[in-house]
C-alpha cells in the first residue's frame, strides 16, 4: 500500500514536472517571432518589449527562461501587462467563485447522474429509458453558453425569477445560492448526460454476473440487490469519472459558464485576458489548471487502491 | 435443440420464413442493415446534411437573396419593410429584428451586419474547421496509436507519456492556450504559414488537442490485434513493419476509426464554439456561431435573436450528428465504450 501511494505521487511530480515545460513551451517558445512580443500583447512600446525581455531572461538559454518562468509563477510574482495587476491575487480573488461553482455544480450532476442513470437502467427499452436518452443526447449536445444563455433570458430577462448575473460572496448564504443555481445547472447538465449514460450502460453490464444471481437466489429483495450489489459495483467507474471531471472543471471547464453569468471567477478572468490578449494570465491559468487535473488524477487512485484493492494489485 | 445453438448456419432451414442474416454477408453489410432500420438516426443525419448544404450555400444567399456580405456593416442605413422605412440600428443602437423579408431576415447585429447571411458564413467556418480539425485528430491519433502499439517498448513509453501530458489539461484550457498565443503570432510549420487569423488555426489547434482521446483506444486496439495470428502470417511472408501495420493491422481498426469520426466531428464543432466563444477560436471579423453568440449575449435583454439565432443552428448540427453517429456506433459494435471529455 505504502509503495504503492509513494510510486504514484512520484509519477506524479514528474508529470507536473513535464506539464510545466510543455506550458512553457507553448507560451514562450513554439511560436515564432519574439515572445516579449507576444507576452506585451497588442499595445505594446518598444520600452515595455525591452523590459519584459530582460525580466523574463528571453536574451538567456532557453533552460535559464525556464526557471525564470518557473521561479516567477511560484514565488506569484507575474504581472499582466495590461491592467498591470499581479495575477496571483487576482486569481486568489476570483477562487471563491469558481470553487463555489465548481463544487455545487458537481454535486448537482453526481446526483441526478446516478438517479437517471438508475432509472433508465432499471426501465431500460422502456418509454422512460428513451425520453431520457434523448434527454442525454441534448444534454451533451448543447455547449454550455448556450445552455446558460437561455436560461438567462428565459428566467432572468423575461421572467425576473432569477437575478441578472454576478456572484455574491457566500457571507450572505441566501443570495449565493440564488445567484449561483442557474450556473450550476448549466455546468451540471452536460455533466448529467454523461454519466446517466454511462452509469446505464455500466448497471446493464453487471445485472446479469452472477454474483447478482447469487443474491437474488438467496432471497434478497430486488431493492437490496439492486442498490447493494447492483449499484456499488456500477458506481466504481463513475466515481473516478467524477475525479476526473471534478478536476477538469476546477482547472478551466468553468470558462465559458462564468463568462455568461459574469460571476467574476478565475475561469472569467482567463476569459478577459484571452480578449485582451494579455497573455501572463494565460499562462500561469493553464499551467494551474493542469496542475489540478495531474494531483487529483493522483488522489483519485491513491483513495482508489485504498477501497479496491484489486486496482492497486492490477497495477 | 442443436438448430437453436446455431441459428445463423441453419437460418435457411427456419420454417417461418424470417429474414435471417445469412454467414456470407460482411460485417459492414450487415452494420448498414441495421443502420437502415433506425429511423431517427438517418431522419438526424438528414438534418445535419441540410444544415451543411444551407451553409455551404452561404455565398449564394449572401449575393442572390440578401444581397450584402458577412462583413458588410450598415449601420447608417435605412431599408424598407413592409412599405416603411426603418434604420438598421436605431438611434439608440437598438439592432432592426426579423423582418423575414430577403434582406435582413433575420434581422440586423449591433454593426449592422445581416445576421441571416453571418448565420450560414458562420456554419461554414464551423464545418470547415470541423472537419479540417476531424482529418486531423483521426489521421495523427491513428498514426501514433497504431505506432505506439505495434512497437510497444521505448516508442510506447515515450508516445504514451506525450499523449498523456496532452490528456492531462482540460480540453478547453489548452485549446484557450493555444488558441491565446497563435491568435497573436499565427502559425509557421515549416514552409506553411497561417496567418492569426486564418481559419486554419483553430483547425489545427481542435485537431491537435483531441488526439490522445482517438490515439490511447487505438493503441490498446492495436496491443491485442499484433499478437493475431494474421501478422504472424504476414510477418512470416516478409512483410516489413510498415506493410504489417498499414495492410494488416490498419484494415482492423477501420471500425472503429469509423465510429470516431462522427463523434469528432460534433465534439470538433463545440470546441470551436466554445473557443470562438471566448475569443480564441475563430478571430474576427470572420464570423462564427461561437463569437456571433458571445456578441450577442450583451444585446439578449433586448434582442435575444442574436444569441438564438446562432445557438439553435450550433445545437441541431451537433445533435443532429451526435445521434448519427450513436446510430453508426450501435450498428457497427453495440459495445463499444467511447467516450470524449468536453
Amino acid at each position: 500500500m505504502g509503495r504503492f501511494i509513494v510510486r504514484r505521487l512520484f509519477s506524479m511530480l514528474v508529470v507536473l514536472f513535464l506539464l510545466s515545460v510543455l506550458t512553457f513551451l507553448i507560451f514562450q517558445v513554439i511560436p515564432n517571432g519574439n515572445p516579449a512580443l507576444r507576452l506585451a500583447g497588442r499595445t505594446a512600446t518598444p520600452q515595455t518589449i525591452a523590459a519584459i525581455s530582460r525580466t523574463w531572461g528571453f536574451d538567456q538559454p532557453i533552460w535559464t527562461q525556464y526557471l525564470i518562468t518557473m521561479h516567477k509563477i511560484f514565488t506569484g510574482s507575474v504581472i499582466s501587462y495590461n491592467q498591470q495587476l499581479n495575477v496571483f491575487s487576482q486569481i486568489k480573488a476570483g477562487l471563491p467563485a469558481t470553487l463555489s461553482l465548481a463544487i455545487g455544480a458537481g454535486i448537482i450532476w453526481l446526483f441526478f447522474g446516478v438517479l437517471l442513470g438508475l432509472l433508465s437502467a432499471l426501465r431500460a427499452g422502456k418509454f422512460v429509458d428513451r425520453v431520457l436518452a434523448i434527454l442525454a443526447l441534448g444534454g451533451i449536445s448543447t455547449p454550455s453558453f448556450v445552455i446558460g444563455a437561455v436560461l438567462l433570458y428565459l428566467l432572468a430577462y423575461r421572467t425576473n425569477v432569477f437575478p441578472n448575473t454576478g456572484y455574491v460572496s457566500i457571507t450572505d448564504p441566501l443570495g449565493w445560492f440564488y445567484h449561483l443555481l442557474l450556473p450550476w445547472i448549466t455546468l451540471a447538465i452536460l455533466f448529467i448526460g454523461l454519466y446517466s449514460r454511462v452509469l446505464r450502460s455500466n448497471i446493464l453490464d453487471t445485472i446479469n454476473d452472477d454474483y447478482v444471481r447469487t443474491a437474488k437466489a438467496k432471497g434478497l429483495s430486488r431493492r437490496r440487490v439492486i442498490v447493494r450489489h447492483v449499484l456499488r459495483n456500477s458506481l466504481i467507474p463513475v466515481v473516478s469519472l467524477f475525479g476526473l471531471d471534478f478536476a477538469g472543471v476546477l482547472g478551466g471547464g468553468t470558462i465559458l459558464v462564468e463568462t455568461v453569468f459574469n460571476l467574476n471567477g478565475v475561469g472569467q478572468y482567463a476569459q478577459q485576458s484571452i480578449a485582451a490578449l494579455d497573455v501572463p494570465p494565460v499562462l500561469v491559468i493553464t499551467m494551474l489548471g493542469g496542475f489540478a487535473v495531474v494531483i487529483f488524477a493522483a488522489l483519485v487512485d491513491i483513495v482508489y487502491a485504498v477501497l479496491d484493492p484489486r486496482i492497486r494489485l492490477a497495477s | 435443440m442443436i438448430a437453436r445453438d446455431i441459428p445463423f448456419t441453419h437460418a435457411p432451414e427456419d420454417a417461418d420464413g424470417e429474414a435471417q442474416p445469412s454467414a456470407g454477408l460482411g460485417p459492414y453489410r450487415l452494420a448498414l442493415r441495421r443502420l437502415r432500420r433506425n429511423h431517427v438516426a438517418l431522419g438526424f443525419a438528414g438534418l445535419f446534411l441540410l444544415i451543411l448544404i444551407c451553409c455551404l450555400c452561404a455565398p449564394l444567399y449572401a449575393s442572390a437573396i440578401a444581397h450584402t456580405g458577412p462583413n458588410a456593416e450598415h449601420l447608417t442605413q435605412t431599408i424598407n419593410v413592409g412599405g416603411r422605412t426603418v434604420d438598421v440600428v436605431s438611434l439608440q443602437g437598438i439592432p432592426i429584428g426579423p423582418t423575414w423579408h430577403s434582406r435582413f431576415l433575420l434581422g440586423a447585429d449591433s454593426n449592422g451586419e445581416d445576421v441571416a447571411v453571418r448565420l450560414l458564413y458562420g456554419g461554414r467556418t464551423s464545418i470547415i474547421i470541423g472537419g479540417t480539425a476531424t482529418l486531423i485528430t483521426m489521421v495523427l491519433g491513428v498514426a501514433a496509436g497504431v505506432v505506439a502499439g505495434y512497437f510497444r517498448g521505448m516508442v510506447d513509453g515515450i508516445l504514451s507519456r506525450v499523449l498523456d501530458l496532452i490528456w492531462s489539461y482540460p480540453v478547453v484550457l489548452l485549446g484557450v492556450a493555444l488558441g491565446t498565443v497563435l491568435a497573436l503570432t499565427g502559425l509557421h510549420i515549416g514552409p506553411v504559414v497561417l496567418k492569426g487569423t486564418s481559419l486554419m488555426v483553430p483547425a489545427c489547434i481542435i485537431g491537435f488537442v483531441f488526439i490522445p482521446y482517438v490515439a490511447k483506444p487505438i493503441r490498446g486496439q492495436v496491443l491485442s490485434l499484433r499478437e493475431k495470428e494474421f501478422v504472424d502470417a504476414a510477418r512470416s511472408l516478409a512483410a516489413g513493419h510498415l506493410r504489417v501495420m498499414v495492410s494488416e493491422i490498419l484494415p482492423n481498426l477501420s471500425s472503429t476509426i469509423v465510429v470516431f469520426v462522427p463523434l469528432m466531428i460534433a465534439n470538433a464543432i463545440l470546441l470551436e464554439a466554445g473557443l470562438s466563444f471566448v475569443g480564441a477560436g475563430v478571430q474576427p471579423p470572420n464570423p462564427s456561431w461561437g463569437n456571433m453568440i458571445s456578441d450577442g449575449l450583451q444585446y439578449i435583454s433586448t434582442t435575444p435573436g442574436l444569441v438564438l439565432a446562432p445557438a439553435i443552428m450550433l445545437v441541431l448540427a451537433v445533435l443532429g450528428i451526435n445521434v448519427f453517429g450513436e446510430g453508426v456506433r450501435d450498428a457497427l459494435d453495440p459495445r463499444a465504450q467511447i467516450r470524449i471529455e468536453h
